[in-house]
């Protein structure tokens, strides 16, 4: 009976890693106790990390990682074309993460730190998100992308709906979860100004928020850096603090 | 006849990361035979000078998402050891939890999702779905239960929160643990038995292939060493870990963004295989009879059964997280802080296993407590070298066959490792280049 009514085609969906430690990737399969019944609803065409095969076209490309390299921006743009929705998952995609660290460092002396005399073998460029190079249609947030978000937006998407994205601080969904503030237990933290999404999970098991989803739109830099100074970090450290998970976006775009 | 051969795996599939598989053959002679790691390079050693030591463990986690938990607890221990940090018994039981549900979910990862397909001749696990339902199922069961671990333990299971330098930010309830044993217990304990019926089934399939090389991995003299140890090499027997550099000799090759190391010969192995031809004595009844029953046998120089070998580790994990649970239950849970206060700024060493091998980090702190110097040495690429020797005596042993069977068991090889190519750098895809010979 249940195939009278199924679709003929299913979405066909992809996912695509770049730099990064796909750790994005592995939190999907971590879905263990929705992903049979994801699998019912879409047909996952291409996915390196845990199968063979390969296609022409896709529904929806999801892509993790970072563009840090001459050929990840040939592989980008060549999977652009064949998308018709493009998705960036996580902190490397969306806002190019942690990789990103390294653009604050002349590079040549990141490439030597690591492989000495070597370092020409192996050519790079500036982590970036995937948007600096192409058309994103969605970000979902988050190092690791978070579980909660994923499905909310596969789910939208797989039935052609928009997506709601959120834009109010961490700080609102650790109010929500009535967690004392990690202010008052004397530790600094960047939930004030860090795109909520997460379920304030970090604060929620006492760690500070590592700024790790990207920040609110219209972010204030210089109130954040006064809270991180009044609360013991010299302004040297409270910048690098803030650049943790943001380094692609350079201080003086702030507001 | 004219044994000409050249494959060329270009991205490998089913291994974490980028990689490919190099094989060129002129006239019976092999003239090439490398797993090339084409991973975009991360430069994490650059991206920590500077950086405080409350970020290290932060920041190094994202080497990896599969072996986040092993470099949080490698740097951890790299930063309490540099900084003069000691940790409680409860933090040491905390940690080796979760090293247990990391090594089960890793371990579970890797043989049913990764290597299976090939064993039942699938592109991959999605096929299975509706041939193999209950023991995809189980698999299912499994991760859920290792990352539930992590989940319950760290906050969460990839890139854990958690685990800080001296101890904890959060200690799980009595009931939480109460529940994860029970689990473990009802669930665990007999999805571990099935498993080891399915291999068992499966075995006949792993290819047989042997070349002895040398074994590392961590030991240590009151139980089978998954969190600490000092270093055992089954040609030149112990090293302390802070002698690790006599034992890696990293080095630079052209077609690797991964750094490979040796260290009495050409190559060495890590991993599962190299604990449990090391330590093997030390596993408990469960594990050993698992290991019995899938024809696993000491001194095993056949690399594709490090599969086998995974298996017995699940095993050993689920037994071992019983009873540290129950040993956490006993002391009774203190709710502590974590000791943040160093005595002292300077070098520090971390080393643990992790699911791919031994893992090594080392970090010099200035005395504002930044990190100066970083290296991590890291398990796949301590693998790499050994990989390019087994391929160089496997081709001409099977090169009568098929080029796409000489292919296959190629990639079963590289897979057989459990490559983590983001980690090292991240992995490889094997291309034939020249398809004219076959």
């Amino acid at each position: 009976m249940s195939t009278q009514t199924a679709p003929k085609t299913k979405p066909q969906i992809a996912f695509f890693d770049f730099t990064s430690c796909e750790g994005c990737q592995l939190n999907k399969l971590n879905l263990e106790n929705h992903l049979l019944e994801i699998l019912e609803h879409v047909d996952i065409v291409e996915f390196r990390e845990a199968m063979d095969d390969k296609a022409d076209a896709y529904d929806i490309a999801f892509i993790e990682g970072s563009i840090s390299t001459p050929s990840c921006v040939e592989r980008i743009h060549d999977i652009r074309r064949r998308a018709k929705i493009l998705v960036a998952l996580g902190s490397c995609a969306v806002t190019g993460g942690i990789n990103a660290m390294k653009n604050l460092q002349p590079i040549e002396d990141v490439r030597e730190t690591v492989y000495g005399k070597d370092k020409y073998l192996f050519p790079t460029l500036p982590a970036m998100p995937v948007s600096a190079i192409v058309k994103v249609d969605y970000e979902i947030h988050g190092c690791p992308m978070s579980i909660p978000e994923f499905l909310v937006v596969f789910k939208a998407l797989v039935m052609g709906k928009q997506p709601i994205k959120p834009d109010s601080p961490v700080c609102v969904e650790c109010k929500l979860r009535e967690n004392e503030c990690l202010y008052d237990r004397g530790m600094v933290c960047l939930g004030p100004i860090t795109l909520s999404g997460c379920d304030a999970i970090c604060p929620s098991f006492g760690q500070f928020c590592t700024g790790c989803r990207g920040l609110v739109p219209d972010a204030n830099k210089n109130a954040m850096l006064d809270i991180l100074t009044d609360h013991g970090l010299s302004l040297q450290e409270a910048e690098k603090r803030l650049l943790l998970f943001n380094s692609y976006k350079q201080p003086d775009t702030f507001k | 006849m004219s044994k000409n051969l050249d494959i060329n795996v270009h991205h490998l599939t089913r291994v974490e990361g980028h990689g490919n598989i190099v094989i060129n053959m002129k006239e019976g002679r092999l003239e090439k035979a490398e797993l090339q790691i084409v991973e975009a390079p991360r430069y994490f050693e650059a991206l920590l000078k500077g950086r405080s030591f409350h970020e290290a463990a932060i920041i190094t986690s994202r080497i990896c998402g599969i072996c986040a938990l092993g470099h949080q607890i490698a740097s951890l221990k790299a930063t309490e050891d540099a900084l003069g940090l000691e940790v409680s018994e409860q933090t040491i039981l905390l940690r080796k939890l979760l090293v247990n549900g990391a090594t089960l979910q890793s371990n579970v990862l890797h043989v049913y999702f990764l290597v299976a397909p090939d064993l039942l001749n699938a592109p991959s696990v999605f096929p299975l779905i509706p041939t193999h339902k209950n023991v995809i199922l189980r698999a299912l069961r499994m991760k859920r239960l290792a990352n539930d671990i992590g989940d319950i333990v760290s906050g969460r299971a990839v890139h854990p929160i958690t685990p800080v330098p001296g101890g904890f930010t959060h200690i799980p309830t009595a009931g939480e643990l109460k529940e994860l044993r029970r689990r473990l217990i009802e669930e665990g304990l007999p999805d571990v038995v099935e498993t080891v019926k399915t291999i068992k089934s499966l075995a006949g399939r792993i290819p047989d292939f042997v070349r002895e090389t040398e074994y590392i991995s961590l030991q240590d003299k009151n139980e089978y060493a998954l969190y600490d140890g000092e270093i055992f090499s089954s040609d030149t027997g112990a090293t302390a870990v802070r002698n690790y550099r006599d034992i890696t000799s990293e080095f630079v090759v052209a077609h690797s963004t991964s750094k490979h190391a040796r260290h009495a010969r050409s190559s060495y192995m890590v991993g599962a295989l190299a604990r449990w031809n090391n330590n093997h004595n030390q596993l408990t009844e469960i594990s050993l009879n698992a290991a019995e029953e899938m024809g696993l046998k000491p001194d095993c120089y056949n690399p594709y059964l490090n599969n086998v070998a995974q298996v017995v580790e699940c095993a050993h994990c689920v037994e071992d997280s019983i009873a540290i649970i129950d040993r956490l239950l006993e002391l009774g849970l203190k709710n502590e802080k974590p000791n943040q206060t160093p005595t002292k700024y300077g070098v520090g060493i971390g080393s643990t296993e992790v699911p791919r091998g031994i893992l090594f980090h080392e970090y010099e702190y200035d005395r504002k407590g930044n990190i100066v110097f970083a290296n991590c040495i890291i398990p796949t690429g301590q693998n790499l070298a050994n990989i390019d020797d087994d391929m160089k005596k496997l081709v001409p042993e099977i090169i009568d066959k098929p080029k796409k069977d000489i292919t296959k068991q190629l990639e079963m090889l590289v897979r057989a490792y459990d490559p983590c190519i983001s980690c090292s750098v991240h992995l490889l895809n094997v291309k034939f280049i020249n398809d004219s010979e076959d």
